[in-house]
Protein backbone atom coordinates (compact mmCIF):
# COMPACT_ATOMS: atom_id res chain seq x y z
CA UNK A 1 0.00 0.00 0.00
CA UNK A 2 1.52 3.34 -0.99
CA UNK A 3 1.27 6.55 0.99
CA UNK A 4 -1.56 8.18 -1.03
CA UNK A 5 -3.64 4.99 -0.69
CA UNK A 6 -3.12 4.96 3.08
CA UNK A 7 -4.06 8.64 3.43
CA UNK A 8 -7.06 8.14 1.19
CA UNK A 9 -8.28 5.21 3.32
CA UNK A 10 -8.51 7.58 6.30
CA UNK A 11 -10.16 10.28 4.21
CA UNK A 12 -12.63 7.78 2.83
CA UNK A 13 -13.67 6.58 6.28
CA UNK A 14 -14.63 10.12 7.26
CA UNK A 15 -16.31 10.73 3.93
CA UNK A 16 -18.50 7.62 4.35
CA UNK A 17 -19.63 8.80 7.77
CA UNK A 18 -20.31 12.29 6.44
CA UNK A 19 -22.35 10.88 3.57
CA UNK A 20 -24.78 9.36 6.04
CA UNK A 21 -25.61 12.77 7.46
CA UNK A 22 -24.69 14.93 4.49
CA UNK A 23 -27.86 17.02 4.31
CA UNK A 24 -27.88 17.96 7.99
CA UNK A 25 -24.16 18.61 7.88
CA UNK A 26 -24.40 20.85 4.82
CA UNK A 27 -27.27 22.84 6.29
CA UNK A 28 -25.28 23.36 9.47
CA UNK A 29 -22.18 24.40 7.55
CA UNK A 30 -23.76 26.99 5.41
CA UNK A 31 -26.64 28.20 7.58
CA UNK A 32 -24.40 30.47 9.62
CA UNK A 33 -22.53 32.11 6.73
CA UNK A 34 -25.81 32.55 4.90
CA UNK A 35 -27.22 34.48 7.85
CA UNK A 36 -24.11 36.65 8.01
CA UNK A 37 -24.38 37.46 4.34
CA UNK A 38 -28.04 38.24 4.62
CA UNK A 39 -27.94 40.09 7.94
CA UNK A 40 -24.71 42.02 7.55
CA UNK A 41 -24.33 42.09 3.80
CA UNK A 42 -27.83 43.36 3.16
CA UNK A 43 -28.66 45.01 6.48
CA UNK A 44 -25.39 46.72 7.28
CA UNK A 45 -24.61 47.07 3.57
CA UNK A 46 -27.54 49.43 3.21
CA UNK A 47 -25.91 51.92 5.59
CA UNK A 48 -22.32 51.36 4.58
CA UNK A 49 -22.79 51.31 0.85
CA UNK A 50 -19.24 50.73 -0.33
CA UNK A 51 -16.20 49.46 1.53
CA UNK A 52 -12.68 49.41 0.14
CA UNK A 53 -14.09 50.69 -3.11
CA UNK A 54 -16.57 47.84 -3.70
CA UNK A 55 -20.19 47.17 -2.57
CA UNK A 56 -20.24 45.88 1.02
CA UNK A 57 -21.99 42.65 0.03
CA UNK A 58 -19.09 41.81 -2.31
CA UNK A 59 -16.54 42.84 0.30
CA UNK A 60 -18.19 40.69 2.95
CA UNK A 61 -18.90 37.64 0.77
CA UNK A 62 -15.22 37.03 0.05
CA UNK A 63 -14.39 37.42 3.74
CA UNK A 64 -17.18 35.12 4.90
CA UNK A 65 -16.09 32.50 2.40
CA UNK A 66 -12.62 32.46 4.01
CA UNK A 67 -13.87 32.51 7.59
CA UNK A 68 -16.23 29.64 6.74
CA UNK A 69 -13.34 27.64 5.33
CA UNK A 70 -11.51 28.35 8.59
CA UNK A 71 -14.45 27.43 10.82
CA UNK A 72 -15.38 24.24 9.01
CA UNK A 73 -11.82 22.92 8.97
CA UNK A 74 -11.26 24.02 12.55
CA UNK A 75 -14.34 22.29 13.93
CA UNK A 76 -13.53 19.12 12.03
CA UNK A 77 -9.89 19.18 13.13
CA UNK A 78 -10.74 19.88 16.74
CA UNK A 79 -13.96 18.26 17.86
CA UNK A 80 -14.42 15.52 15.29
CA UNK A 81 -10.78 14.48 15.10
CA UNK A 82 -10.46 14.59 18.88
CA UNK A 83 -13.49 12.33 19.21
CA UNK A 84 -11.91 9.86 16.81
CA UNK A 85 -8.55 10.05 18.55
CA UNK A 86 -9.56 10.17 22.18
CA UNK A 87 -13.13 8.92 22.59
CA UNK A 88 -13.84 6.34 19.92
CA UNK A 89 -10.25 5.09 19.56
CA UNK A 90 -10.71 5.10 15.79
CA UNK A 91 -7.07 6.11 15.36
CA UNK A 92 -5.94 3.29 17.59
CA UNK A 93 -7.86 0.84 15.43
CA UNK A 94 -6.19 2.28 12.34
CA UNK A 95 -2.76 2.03 13.94
CA UNK A 96 -3.16 -1.74 14.18
CA UNK A 97 -3.20 -1.81 10.36
CA UNK A 98 -0.52 -0.66 7.89
CA UNK A 99 -1.64 2.92 8.56
CA UNK A 100 0.67 5.06 10.66
CA UNK A 101 0.10 8.34 12.47
CA UNK A 102 1.54 10.39 9.57
CA UNK A 103 -1.10 8.81 7.31
CA UNK A 104 -3.89 9.29 9.84
CA UNK A 105 -3.08 12.95 10.52
CA UNK A 106 -2.72 13.64 6.79
CA UNK A 107 -6.04 11.91 6.10
CA UNK A 108 -7.77 13.96 8.80
CA UNK A 109 -6.35 17.23 7.43
CA UNK A 110 -7.29 16.30 3.90
CA UNK A 111 -10.80 15.42 4.99
CA UNK A 112 -11.27 18.64 6.99
CA UNK A 113 -10.14 20.63 3.93
CA UNK A 114 -12.58 18.66 1.80
CA UNK A 115 -15.36 19.62 4.18
CA UNK A 116 -14.35 23.27 3.83
CA UNK A 117 -14.50 22.84 0.09
CA UNK A 118 -17.95 21.26 0.20
CA UNK A 119 -19.54 23.87 2.44
CA UNK A 120 -17.80 26.82 0.77
CA UNK A 121 -18.99 25.68 -2.63
CA UNK A 122 -22.54 25.97 -1.33
CA UNK A 123 -21.79 29.37 0.20
CA UNK A 124 -20.21 30.60 -3.02
CA UNK A 125 -23.38 29.75 -4.90
CA UNK A 126 -25.47 31.63 -2.34
CA UNK A 127 -23.07 34.59 -2.49
CA UNK A 128 -23.48 34.69 -6.27
CA UNK A 129 -27.27 34.66 -5.92
CA UNK A 130 -27.12 37.47 -3.36
CA UNK A 131 -24.93 39.59 -5.60
CA UNK A 132 -21.75 39.10 -3.60
CA UNK A 133 -19.65 38.07 -6.60
CA UNK A 134 -18.61 40.79 -9.03
CA UNK A 135 -16.40 38.68 -11.29
CA UNK A 136 -18.05 35.31 -11.95
CA UNK A 137 -15.38 34.47 -14.55
CA UNK A 138 -12.65 34.15 -11.87
CA UNK A 139 -14.92 33.00 -9.05
CA UNK A 140 -14.14 29.33 -9.57
CA UNK A 141 -10.57 30.10 -8.47
CA UNK A 142 -12.05 30.68 -5.02
CA UNK A 143 -12.33 26.91 -4.60
CA UNK A 144 -8.61 26.06 -4.67
CA UNK A 145 -8.05 28.95 -2.26
CA UNK A 146 -10.74 27.53 0.01
CA UNK A 147 -9.10 24.11 -0.16
CA UNK A 148 -5.64 25.43 0.65
CA UNK A 149 -7.09 27.48 3.51
CA UNK A 150 -8.86 24.35 4.71
CA UNK A 151 -5.56 22.45 4.75
CA UNK A 152 -3.91 25.29 6.62
CA UNK A 153 -6.56 25.67 9.35
CA UNK A 154 -7.07 21.91 9.67
CA UNK A 155 -3.35 21.38 10.22
CA UNK A 156 -3.29 24.01 12.97
CA UNK A 157 -6.44 22.50 14.49
CA UNK A 158 -4.81 19.07 14.58
CA UNK A 159 -1.89 20.51 16.51
CA UNK A 160 -4.36 21.81 19.10
CA UNK A 161 -6.23 18.50 19.01
CA UNK A 162 -3.04 16.54 19.69
CA UNK A 163 -2.28 18.80 22.66
CA UNK A 164 -5.76 18.98 24.15
CA UNK A 165 -6.46 17.23 27.46
CA UNK A 166 -10.19 17.50 26.73
CA UNK A 167 -12.87 19.33 24.76
CA UNK A 168 -12.81 22.33 27.11
CA UNK A 169 -9.29 23.13 25.96
CA UNK A 170 -10.60 24.14 22.54
CA UNK A 171 -12.25 27.25 24.01
CA UNK A 172 -8.77 28.74 24.51
CA UNK A 173 -7.94 28.21 20.88
CA UNK A 174 -11.16 29.86 19.78
CA UNK A 175 -10.81 32.81 22.13
CA UNK A 176 -7.11 33.35 21.50
CA UNK A 177 -6.92 32.71 17.77
CA UNK A 178 -10.05 31.83 15.84
CA UNK A 179 -12.26 34.66 17.05
CA UNK A 180 -9.52 37.32 16.77
CA UNK A 181 -8.81 36.15 13.22
CA UNK A 182 -12.51 36.30 12.42
CA UNK A 183 -12.68 39.90 13.66
CA UNK A 184 -9.29 41.37 12.75
CA UNK A 185 -8.09 39.74 9.55
CA UNK A 186 -10.09 41.67 7.03
CA UNK A 187 -13.30 39.68 6.88
CA UNK A 188 -15.59 42.59 7.82
CA UNK A 189 -13.46 45.67 7.04
CA UNK A 190 -10.08 46.41 5.44
CA UNK A 191 -6.94 45.81 7.50
CA UNK A 192 -6.00 49.44 6.93
CA UNK A 193 -8.66 50.42 9.47
CA UNK A 194 -6.55 48.85 12.23
CA UNK A 195 -3.72 50.60 14.14
CA UNK A 196 -0.32 49.87 12.64
CA UNK A 197 0.73 47.39 15.38
CA UNK A 198 -2.47 45.43 14.96
CA UNK A 199 -1.92 45.31 11.21
CA UNK A 200 1.53 43.82 11.78
CA UNK A 201 0.05 41.12 13.98
CA UNK A 202 -2.69 40.45 11.47
CA UNK A 203 -0.04 39.97 8.77
CA UNK A 204 1.30 36.83 10.48
CA UNK A 205 -2.15 35.27 10.83
CA UNK A 206 -3.19 32.92 8.04
CA UNK A 207 -6.74 34.18 7.65
CA UNK A 208 -5.39 37.57 6.53
CA UNK A 209 -3.67 35.91 3.61
CA UNK A 210 -6.66 33.77 2.72
CA UNK A 211 -8.85 36.88 2.55
CA UNK A 212 -6.22 38.83 0.61
CA UNK A 213 -6.13 36.08 -2.00
CA UNK A 214 -9.86 35.51 -2.12
CA UNK A 215 -11.24 39.03 -2.34
CA UNK A 216 -9.66 39.99 -5.70
CA UNK A 217 -10.90 36.71 -7.19
CA UNK A 218 -14.53 37.60 -6.47
CA UNK A 219 -14.38 41.36 -6.90
CA UNK A 220 -12.83 44.01 -9.11
CA UNK A 221 -10.03 44.70 -6.62
CA UNK A 222 -6.50 44.01 -7.94
CA UNK A 223 -4.74 40.77 -7.02
CA UNK A 224 -1.31 41.33 -5.47
CA UNK A 225 1.37 39.33 -3.64
CA UNK A 226 -0.12 36.03 -4.77
CA UNK A 227 3.09 34.11 -4.06
CA UNK A 228 3.38 35.50 -0.55
CA UNK A 229 -0.21 34.65 0.37
CA UNK A 230 0.03 31.15 -1.05
CA UNK A 231 3.35 30.60 0.68
CA UNK A 232 2.04 31.69 4.09
CA UNK A 233 -0.98 29.37 3.84
CA UNK A 234 1.14 26.48 2.60
CA UNK A 235 3.75 27.07 5.30
CA UNK A 236 1.14 26.98 8.05
CA UNK A 237 -0.28 23.79 6.56
CA UNK A 238 3.11 22.08 6.32
CA UNK A 239 4.39 23.21 9.71
CA UNK A 240 1.07 22.32 11.34
CA UNK A 241 1.16 18.86 9.80
CA UNK A 242 4.71 18.12 10.95
CA UNK A 243 4.03 19.40 14.46
CA UNK A 244 0.68 17.59 14.73
CA UNK A 245 2.28 14.27 13.75
CA UNK A 246 5.05 14.80 16.29
CA UNK A 247 2.65 15.74 19.10
CA UNK A 248 0.22 12.94 18.29
CA UNK A 249 3.09 10.44 18.30
CA UNK A 250 4.25 11.67 21.67
CA UNK A 251 0.72 11.37 22.98
CA UNK A 252 -0.27 8.00 21.50
CA UNK A 253 2.96 6.02 21.02
CA UNK A 254 4.07 5.66 24.61
CA UNK B 1 15.12 -19.47 16.03
CA UNK B 2 14.75 -18.31 12.47
CA UNK B 3 11.23 -19.64 11.88
CA UNK B 4 9.78 -17.98 14.99
CA UNK B 5 6.82 -15.70 14.36
CA UNK B 6 7.84 -13.49 17.25
CA UNK B 7 11.28 -13.32 18.75
CA UNK B 8 12.34 -11.26 21.75
CA UNK B 9 15.93 -10.85 22.93
CA UNK B 10 16.55 -8.68 25.95
CA UNK B 11 13.44 -6.63 25.23
CA UNK B 12 13.08 -3.71 27.59
CA UNK B 13 10.57 -0.96 28.19
CA UNK B 14 11.19 2.00 30.44
CA UNK B 15 8.84 4.84 31.28
CA UNK B 16 11.29 7.39 32.66
CA UNK B 17 12.96 5.69 35.60
CA UNK B 18 10.39 2.94 35.84
CA UNK B 19 11.26 -0.27 34.02
CA UNK B 20 8.08 -2.16 33.13
CA UNK B 21 9.62 -4.83 30.89
CA UNK B 22 13.04 -5.88 32.11
CA UNK B 23 14.93 -7.56 29.30
CA UNK B 24 12.81 -10.58 28.36
CA UNK B 25 13.73 -13.36 25.93
CA UNK B 26 11.19 -15.60 24.24
CA UNK B 27 10.19 -17.06 20.89
CA UNK B 28 6.75 -17.83 19.56
CA UNK B 29 6.62 -20.73 17.12
CA UNK B 30 4.19 -20.66 14.22
CA UNK B 31 0.82 -22.36 14.60
CA UNK B 32 0.61 -22.35 18.37
CA UNK B 33 -1.45 -20.43 20.87
CA UNK B 34 0.98 -18.58 23.10
CA UNK B 35 -0.35 -17.24 26.39
CA UNK B 36 1.12 -14.35 28.34
CA UNK B 37 -0.06 -14.54 31.92
CA UNK B 38 0.55 -12.22 34.77
CA UNK B 39 -1.14 -10.07 37.37
CA UNK B 40 -2.29 -6.54 36.52
CA UNK B 41 0.70 -4.35 35.81
CA UNK B 42 3.03 -7.25 34.97
CA UNK B 43 3.84 -5.80 31.53
CA UNK B 44 1.61 -7.99 29.34
CA UNK B 45 -0.08 -5.19 27.43
CA UNK B 46 3.18 -3.28 27.06
CA UNK B 47 4.81 -6.34 25.45
CA UNK B 48 1.94 -6.48 22.98
CA UNK B 49 1.89 -2.76 22.26
CA UNK B 50 5.62 -2.83 21.53
CA UNK B 51 5.15 -5.78 19.21
CA UNK B 52 2.57 -3.82 17.21
CA UNK B 53 4.62 -0.65 17.07
CA UNK B 54 2.25 1.26 19.34
CA UNK B 55 4.95 1.72 21.92
CA UNK B 56 8.65 2.19 21.13
CA UNK B 57 10.99 -0.54 22.39
CA UNK B 58 13.48 0.88 24.92
CA UNK B 59 16.08 -1.82 24.43
CA UNK B 60 16.76 -5.26 23.00
CA UNK B 61 15.72 -6.87 19.75
CA UNK B 62 12.04 -7.57 19.17
CA UNK B 63 11.06 -9.03 15.83
CA UNK B 64 7.84 -10.01 14.12
CA UNK B 65 8.15 -12.30 11.08
CA UNK B 66 11.84 -11.49 11.12
CA UNK B 67 11.26 -7.72 10.84
CA UNK B 68 11.62 -5.17 13.63
CA UNK B 69 8.47 -4.97 15.74
CA UNK B 70 6.34 -2.04 14.64
CA UNK B 71 7.29 -2.30 10.97
CA UNK B 72 4.26 -0.92 9.23
CA UNK B 73 4.09 -3.30 6.29
CA UNK B 74 4.36 -6.34 8.54
CA UNK B 75 1.15 -5.31 10.27
CA UNK B 76 -0.70 -6.47 7.15
CA UNK B 77 0.02 -10.02 8.36
CA UNK B 78 -1.29 -9.41 11.86
CA UNK B 79 -4.78 -9.19 13.33
CA UNK B 80 -5.28 -7.32 16.58
CA UNK B 81 -7.99 -7.57 19.22
CA UNK B 82 -7.15 -4.91 21.83
CA UNK B 83 -8.31 -4.96 25.41
CA UNK B 84 -10.78 -2.14 24.83
CA UNK B 85 -13.23 -2.27 21.96
CA UNK B 86 -12.42 0.28 19.31
CA UNK B 87 -15.15 -0.58 16.86
CA UNK B 88 -16.29 2.33 14.74
CA UNK B 89 -19.57 3.54 16.26
CA UNK B 90 -20.38 5.56 13.14
CA UNK B 91 -20.81 2.38 11.08
CA UNK B 92 -22.99 -0.71 11.09
CA UNK B 93 -21.59 -4.12 11.97
CA UNK B 94 -20.96 -5.02 8.32
CA UNK B 95 -19.55 -1.60 7.44
CA UNK B 96 -17.09 -1.95 10.29
CA UNK B 97 -15.53 -4.90 8.49
CA UNK B 98 -15.55 -3.39 5.01
CA UNK B 99 -14.21 -0.01 6.10
CA UNK B 100 -11.48 -1.68 8.16
CA UNK B 101 -10.49 -3.79 5.16
CA UNK B 102 -9.74 -0.56 3.30
CA UNK B 103 -7.06 0.27 5.88
CA UNK B 104 -5.25 -2.81 4.56
CA UNK B 105 -5.77 -1.74 0.98
CA UNK B 106 -8.49 -4.35 0.42
CA UNK B 107 -11.10 -3.02 -2.00
CA UNK B 108 -14.79 -3.25 -1.05
CA UNK B 109 -15.42 -5.72 -3.87
CA UNK B 110 -13.03 -8.15 -2.28
CA UNK B 111 -13.91 -7.23 1.29
CA UNK B 112 -17.67 -7.69 1.00
CA UNK B 113 -17.75 -11.49 0.56
CA UNK B 114 -15.02 -11.88 3.18
CA UNK B 115 -17.07 -9.77 5.59
CA UNK B 116 -20.07 -12.09 5.10
CA UNK B 117 -17.91 -15.12 5.88
CA UNK B 118 -16.55 -13.48 8.98
CA UNK B 119 -20.01 -12.42 10.15
CA UNK B 120 -21.05 -16.06 9.89
CA UNK B 121 -17.89 -17.12 11.73
CA UNK B 122 -18.70 -14.67 14.52
CA UNK B 123 -22.40 -15.68 14.52
CA UNK B 124 -23.39 -12.14 13.65
CA UNK B 125 -24.94 -12.72 10.22
CA UNK B 126 -28.34 -11.59 11.50
CA UNK B 127 -26.87 -8.37 12.86
CA UNK B 128 -24.96 -7.15 9.81
CA UNK B 129 -27.01 -3.97 9.47
CA UNK B 130 -27.29 -3.20 13.18
CA UNK B 131 -25.45 -0.25 14.64
CA UNK B 132 -22.48 -1.30 16.74
CA UNK B 133 -24.01 0.39 19.79
CA UNK B 134 -26.87 -2.14 19.81
CA UNK B 135 -24.53 -5.13 20.28
CA UNK B 136 -23.99 -6.90 23.60
CA UNK B 137 -20.51 -7.12 25.08
CA UNK B 138 -20.05 -10.64 23.76
CA UNK B 139 -21.17 -9.65 20.26
CA UNK B 140 -18.81 -6.70 20.22
CA UNK B 141 -15.92 -8.95 21.15
CA UNK B 142 -16.88 -11.39 18.40
CA UNK B 143 -17.05 -8.53 15.94
CA UNK B 144 -13.61 -7.38 17.10
CA UNK B 145 -12.29 -10.88 16.44
CA UNK B 146 -14.00 -10.96 13.04
CA UNK B 147 -12.50 -7.57 12.23
CA UNK B 148 -9.04 -8.76 13.22
CA UNK B 149 -9.37 -11.50 10.58
CA UNK B 150 -10.41 -9.26 7.67
CA UNK B 151 -6.84 -9.21 6.30
CA UNK B 152 -6.50 -13.00 6.66
CA UNK B 153 -3.59 -12.58 9.08
CA UNK B 154 -1.00 -15.22 9.95
CA UNK B 155 -0.81 -14.00 13.52
CA UNK B 156 -3.70 -12.87 15.72
CA UNK B 157 -2.89 -10.94 18.88
CA UNK B 158 -5.60 -10.84 21.54
CA UNK B 159 -5.28 -8.74 24.67
CA UNK B 160 -7.59 -10.17 27.33
CA UNK B 161 -10.19 -11.33 24.80
CA UNK B 162 -12.83 -12.46 27.28
CA UNK B 163 -12.48 -10.03 30.16
CA UNK B 164 -15.91 -8.93 31.35
CA UNK B 165 -17.90 -11.52 29.38
CA UNK B 166 -20.43 -13.99 30.74
CA UNK B 167 -19.60 -17.73 30.63
CA UNK B 168 -21.66 -18.46 27.51
CA UNK B 169 -20.03 -15.65 25.57
CA UNK B 170 -16.62 -16.74 26.80
CA UNK B 171 -17.10 -20.36 25.70
CA UNK B 172 -18.22 -19.28 22.25
CA UNK B 173 -15.09 -17.15 21.87
CA UNK B 174 -12.87 -20.00 23.06
CA UNK B 175 -14.44 -22.25 20.47
CA UNK B 176 -13.75 -19.69 17.75
CA UNK B 177 -10.16 -19.26 18.85
CA UNK B 178 -9.66 -23.03 18.67
CA UNK B 179 -11.08 -22.90 15.13
CA UNK B 180 -8.48 -20.31 14.24
CA UNK B 181 -5.72 -22.48 15.59
CA UNK B 182 -6.98 -25.37 13.51
CA UNK B 183 -6.74 -23.13 10.46
CA UNK B 184 -3.06 -22.71 11.20
CA UNK B 185 -3.09 -19.21 12.64
CA UNK B 186 -0.62 -18.35 15.35
CA UNK B 187 -2.35 -16.84 18.36
CA UNK B 188 -0.87 -14.69 21.08
CA UNK B 189 -3.15 -13.94 23.95
CA UNK B 190 -2.85 -12.26 27.29
CA UNK B 191 -5.21 -13.24 30.04
CA UNK B 192 -5.54 -13.50 33.75
CA UNK B 193 -8.09 -16.25 33.52
CA UNK B 194 -6.22 -19.45 34.22
CA UNK B 195 -9.04 -21.53 32.82
CA UNK B 196 -8.72 -19.67 29.54
CA UNK B 197 -4.99 -20.27 29.42
CA UNK B 198 -5.46 -23.94 30.24
CA UNK B 199 -8.15 -24.36 27.59
CA UNK B 200 -6.41 -22.58 24.75
CA UNK B 201 -2.69 -22.23 25.18
CA UNK B 202 0.01 -24.62 23.99
CA UNK B 203 2.70 -22.55 25.61
CA UNK B 204 2.59 -20.10 28.44
CA UNK B 205 4.80 -17.46 29.89
CA UNK B 206 4.12 -16.08 33.36
CA UNK B 207 5.22 -12.48 33.80
CA UNK B 208 5.60 -10.46 36.93
CA UNK B 209 7.06 -6.97 37.30
CA UNK B 210 8.29 -7.21 33.71
CA UNK B 211 10.21 -10.45 34.21
CA UNK B 212 9.46 -13.98 33.08
CA UNK B 213 8.80 -16.14 36.12
CA UNK B 214 8.12 -19.40 34.31
CA UNK B 215 7.28 -20.82 30.91
CA UNK B 216 6.17 -24.06 29.35
CA UNK B 217 2.99 -25.88 28.46
CA UNK B 218 0.19 -25.76 31.04
CA UNK B 219 1.01 -29.37 31.96
CA UNK B 220 4.72 -28.68 32.29
CA UNK B 221 4.07 -25.70 34.49
CA UNK B 222 1.81 -27.68 36.76
CA UNK B 223 4.30 -30.50 37.00
CA UNK B 224 7.17 -28.17 37.73
CA UNK B 225 5.54 -25.87 40.25
CA UNK B 226 2.76 -27.61 42.15
CA UNK B 227 1.90 -31.02 43.55
CA UNK B 228 -0.81 -32.95 41.69
CA UNK B 229 -3.49 -32.63 44.38
CA UNK B 230 -4.77 -30.05 46.78
CA UNK B 231 -7.21 -30.04 49.68
CA UNK B 232 -8.83 -26.73 50.55
CA UNK B 233 -9.91 -26.40 54.17
CA UNK B 234 -12.42 -23.89 55.40
CA UNK B 235 -14.62 -23.45 58.43
CA UNK B 236 -13.18 -22.01 61.60
CA UNK B 237 -10.06 -24.16 62.05
CA UNK B 238 -7.45 -22.77 64.42
CA UNK B 239 -3.80 -22.87 63.40
CA UNK B 240 -3.29 -25.54 66.01
CA UNK B 241 -6.24 -27.49 64.62
CA UNK B 242 -4.71 -27.50 61.15
CA UNK B 243 -1.35 -28.47 62.59
CA UNK B 244 -3.00 -31.39 64.35
CA UNK B 245 -4.89 -32.44 61.23
CA UNK B 246 -1.79 -32.47 59.07
CA UNK B 247 0.59 -34.05 61.57
CA UNK B 248 3.06 -36.49 59.99
CA UNK B 249 1.68 -35.99 56.46
CA UNK B 250 3.79 -34.94 53.45
CA UNK B 251 2.12 -31.61 52.73
CA UNK B 252 2.86 -28.10 51.65
CA UNK B 253 0.49 -25.66 53.29
CA UNK B 254 -0.58 -22.17 52.36
CA UNK B 255 -2.99 -19.91 54.18
CA UNK B 256 -5.06 -17.37 52.24
CA UNK B 257 -7.83 -15.37 53.90
CA UNK B 258 -10.03 -18.00 55.60
CA UNK B 259 -8.79 -20.95 53.55
CA UNK B 260 -5.91 -23.38 53.96
CA UNK B 261 -4.50 -24.97 50.81
CA UNK B 262 -2.75 -28.29 51.49
CA UNK B 263 -0.77 -29.53 48.48
CA UNK B 264 0.29 -33.16 48.28
CA UNK B 265 1.43 -35.91 45.92
CA UNK B 266 -1.35 -38.01 47.40
CA UNK B 267 -3.94 -36.23 49.50
CA UNK B 268 -6.06 -39.26 50.43
CA UNK B 269 -4.73 -39.64 54.01
CA UNK B 270 -5.62 -36.02 54.72
CA UNK B 271 -9.03 -36.42 53.13
CA UNK B 272 -9.90 -39.37 55.33
CA UNK B 273 -8.84 -37.41 58.42
CA UNK B 274 -10.91 -34.42 57.32
CA UNK B 275 -13.99 -36.61 56.98
CA UNK B 276 -13.86 -37.21 60.74
CA UNK B 277 -13.86 -33.53 61.72
CA UNK B 278 -17.39 -32.21 62.33
CA UNK B 279 -18.18 -28.83 60.75
CA UNK B 280 -15.07 -28.76 58.56
CA UNK B 281 -15.64 -27.82 54.93
CA UNK B 282 -13.06 -29.34 52.64
CA UNK B 283 -12.58 -29.70 48.90
CA UNK B 284 -10.26 -32.24 47.35
CA UNK B 285 -9.30 -31.50 43.74
CA UNK B 286 -6.48 -31.85 41.25
CA UNK B 287 -4.27 -28.80 41.10
CA UNK B 288 -4.69 -26.44 38.17
CA UNK B 289 -2.97 -23.51 36.56
CA UNK B 290 -4.46 -21.16 39.11
CA UNK B 291 -2.47 -22.91 41.82
CA UNK B 292 0.67 -22.46 39.71
CA UNK B 293 -0.13 -18.82 39.13
CA UNK B 294 -0.79 -18.11 42.78
CA UNK B 295 2.33 -19.96 43.83
CA UNK B 296 4.49 -18.03 41.37
CA UNK B 297 3.05 -14.58 41.78
CA UNK B 298 2.05 -14.71 45.45
CA UNK B 299 -1.35 -14.41 46.97
CA UNK B 300 -1.51 -10.83 48.09
CA UNK B 301 -4.04 -8.56 46.45
CA UNK B 302 -2.81 -6.30 43.64
CA UNK B 303 -4.28 -3.07 42.51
Amino acid sequence: MNTPARILAVWRRNFLVWRKLAVASLLGNFGDPFLYLLGLGYGLGLYIGKMGGIPYMAFLASGILCSSAMNTATFEGLYSAFTRMNQQYTWEGMMATPLGLPDIVAGEILWAATKSLISCTAILIVAMLLGGVQTPETAWLALPVVFLSGLCFAAIALVVCALAPGYDFFIYYFTLLVTPMFLFCGVFYPLAALPHAAQMIAQVLPLTHAVALMRPLLTTLPLTHVGLHLAVLAAYAAAGYVLAVRLASRRLLR
Amino acid sequence: MSDAVVSARGVQKRFGEREVVCGVDFDIRPGICFGILGPNGAGKTTLIRMLLGMSPVSGGVYTLFGRPAGDREIRARVGVVPQMDNLDPDFSVRENLVVYARYFGIAPREAAPRAEELLAFAELSQRGDSPVSSLSGGMKRRLMIARSLINDPDLVVLDEPTTGLDPQARHLIWQRLRDLKRRGKTLVLTTHYMEEAEQLCDELMVLEHGRILARGSPRELMRAHVEPEVVELRGGLSDAGVEELCRNLELRREHVADTWFCYAEDARPLVSRCAGVPGLIFVHRPTNLEDVFLRLTGRELRD
